[in-house]
């Protein structure tokens, strides 16, 4: 961010540095300083700690039986414990580093799934993007989550890089059809007509013109990705498709909906599970809507709206709209003169 | 007229890369699954029953993969979907057929409810920004984070019991037997108010969500504007002119979510254990039951695809320009 900044210094070196002193520094943090981002990547940050070391840490060891059969948290096991006398917050902690491997992983296939088909589509047209836009739109179209379901049940006792990789294939085509999209309008723009007819590559016009420009686009298509890719697996690992040896959260749910944790009232074991998915899944669409917002300054929130105007009246000025005053009340005794009517006429 | 037509002839090539899928994903699995199978059971199954599945996997060898392809197309034809192991002999259209009625009204009708609800909500906090309506979107951030199935669990803890007026599971009272009299019907109410709650809950905030997004950027078009200098009223210049443009894009993303929403929904009547085909899906898994897994998956996705089509149906009748070109 800092290079093009200070090599506009160098062409332009007073009104550069006059116009935007600290423009460098302001630009690199926008997008943490929306506070919505900022909250997602500090959330998704834990997450990411806890995925690296969350195995290591762990008090006992998740899949070892214990003497406390369905304890309510104590001191000792801070999640309470299974049919088993396992320790549910070793469970959890352990079961992090699975979730978030199989979320990114399948988040990345689809990406590049996405990228190439979805650019390559709008930006060469004609038969290709037929092919492939009929492509995307049938794996829009069929279910899914029952579709990666009959796959992975087919495949027995998958392991986690194998179901990254079935979501990931099955799941790419909503940010396709997005980013077609988006090329479609980019492909026309004199930058991109200018270096064709520069002499570019295709390739390079597509690397270097076109997605740089598709970034923001490309990255709340990854971040929604991860998130279906993290329902996914937990969905397929609590309904026992997967294989029970690995610990992932779906797991956790998976023995607790077995072993009749409802109807022994033993709410530790499945509520911190489900409270991890849903801070996960909150902490990534907070990203995306920062996202989102960055991109497109009209979908934040509104701030202060109530203006008190020089006559004394408050007035809720309305973000997004162009203002338009209401003075019929004021101006109810007036009666359109003659002469305004004659210049209507004119 | 032309653009229905486009769109009837994309579902029916997508129906046939759907159904094309569905025969080759039983021959991508390596070995002899047929054998892991007739282990499993223990001589329970029949020789008719191995020959289905050697058919199915498609392990007679004296087959080719084309003639067996054309088969497998005349039997779907004939409504043959095999038969089911979990209830042997019992054909697989028989037992999709008898949950399936339960699976589209609950779905179909609590989808419907959350496609209108979150429509209106999402009107309202997109033309009315900077009010209280900002305040359901942190709200609706966290439910729509929350797995469909992790929030029927909850409900069930919460709101079930012994003295509890919402039954925990099933689709109907144990003593009752399905048919439409005045028994039968209150009670797969009650039992489906609890299942439709959780999936209205989990589903609204995407439509809320969408809609806002839409009406906030509808609203700074010029003929907002000129509505609003006319001098028309509020209320009028939100339904007629905004709300009506921010609609479209709504609908085709109906219609495009359906399958996402279909896949959430099948795991409430999981744990409701909701007597509908997401439940049959489930016990198929339990028993390997690959006859009943491909069925419900084929028919899952023809719903999908025939919803889609009424949700084209419905985009036609809303938006003039499609019409014009037929």
């Amino acid at each position: 961010m800092t290079i093009p900044t200070s090599s506009i210094e160098q062409v332009i070196p007073g009104q550069g540095s006059m116009a935007q002193p600290q423009r460098a520094k302001r630009r690199s943090f926008r997008f943490v300083a929306n506070k919505k981002a900022a909250t997602g990547l500090i959330i998704l940050g834990v997450y990411l700690v806890l995925a690296v070391i969350g195995p290591w840490i762990t008090p006992y060891d998740p899949g070892a039986r214990g003497n406390d059969l369905v304890q309510p948290p104590s001191a000792d096991h801070w999640m309470g414990t299974t049919h088993l006398g396992q320790d549910v917050f070793s469970q959890l902690l352990a079961g992090t580093r699975s979730v978030i491997f199989v979320g990114f992983f399948a988040g990345i296939v689809a990406t590049v799934l996405s990228v190439v088909i979805g650019v390559t589509a709008g930006y060469v047209g004609g038969k290709t993007d037929e092919a492939l836009s009929a492509l995307s739109n049938v794996f829009l179209v069929i279910p899914a989550l029952p579709l990666i379901i009959i796959i992975t049940s087919t495949l027995e006792n998958a392991e986690d890089s194998l179901i990254a990789l079935v979501i990931g294939l099955t799941s790419w085509s909503w940010n396709a059809r997005v980013l077609r999209a988006q090329t479609l309008s980019l492909r026309r723009r004199d930058f991109v007509e200018a270096a064709r007819a520069s002499g570019e590559r295709t390739w390079r016009v597509i690397g270097f013109e076109l997605l740089p420009n598709l970034t923001a686009v490309i990255a709340s298509g990854f971040v929604g990705t991860v998130i279906f890719a993290v329902l996914s697996e937990i969905t397929l690992a609590f309904i026992g498709v997967t294989s029970a040896t690995t610990w992932n959260w779906g797991t956790i749910l998976f023995w607790a909906q077995g072993q009749q944790a409802l109807a022994q009232s033993a709410w530790w074991w499945f509520v911190p599970a489900g409270l991890a998915i849903a801070i996960l899944g909150t902490a990534l669409s907070l990203i995306n809507f920062g996202i989102d917002e960055f991109v497109s300054p009209r979908l934040r929130s509104a701030g202060k709206t109530k203006i008190k105007t020089a006559s004394g009246r408050t007035v809720r000025m309305r973000i997004g709209f162009t203002p338009v005053l209401d003075n019929r009340a004021q101006h109810s005794h007036a009666t359109p003169t003659p002469v305004v009517r004659q210049e209507v006429v004119q | 007229m032309k653009y229905f037509l486009q769109r009837l002839a994309f579902y029916l090539f997508t129906a046939w890369a759907a159904i094309t899928l569905n025969f080759f994903i039983p021959r991508m699995i390596p070995g002899d699954p047929v054998q892991a199978l007739i282990t499993k059971y223990q001589g329970q199954l029949s020789s008719q029953a191995i020959d289905s599945l050697y058919v199915l996997f498609g392990l007679d060898k004296d087959a080719g993969l084309w003639s067996e392809y054309v088969s497998y197309w005349k039997q779907l034809f004939s409504g043959d979907l095999g038969l089911s192991f979990t209830f042997f002999p019992t054909p697989v259209s028989e037992i999709i057929s008898n949950s399936l009625p339960w699976t589209l009204l609950l779905v179909g009708i609590t989808t419907i409810i959350s496609f209108f609800l979150g429509t209106g909500l999402g009107i309202l906090a997109g033309w009315r920004r900077g009010s209280w309506t900002d305040g359901l979107l942190p709200v609706t951030t966290f439910l729509s984070s929350v797995p469909y199935f992790w929030l029927g669990i909850i409900a069930i803890y919460l709101l079930t019991g012994p003295d509890s007026f919402f039954p925990s599971s099933g689709g109907f009272d144990n003593g009752l037997v399905p048919a439409f009299d005045q028994y039968f019907i209150p009670s797969a109410i009650q039992h489906s108010l609890l299942p439709a709650l959780t999936i209205l809950i989990s589903s609204v905030s995407g439509w809320i969500l969408s809609m806002r997004n839409m009406m906030v950027t509808v609203s700074s078009e010029d003929y907002i504007t000129v509505a609003h200098a006319k001098g028309l009223t509020d209320r009028r210049v939100a339904m007629s002119y905004a709300a009506r443009n921010a609609l479209l894009p709504n609908v085709s993303g109906f219609a495009l979510s359906l399958g996402f929403i279909v896949g959430g929904t099948l795991l409430v009547e999981i744990v409701f254990s909701y007597p509908g085909v997401g439940f049959q899906l489930f016990q198929a898994l339990g028993a390997s039951d690959y006859p009943l897994m491909q069925g419900i998956f084929l028919i899952i996705t023809i719903s999908v695809l025939v919803a889609n089509l009424l949700a084209d149906i419905a985009y036609l009748l809303l938006d003039p320009r499609t019409r014009k070109e037929g």
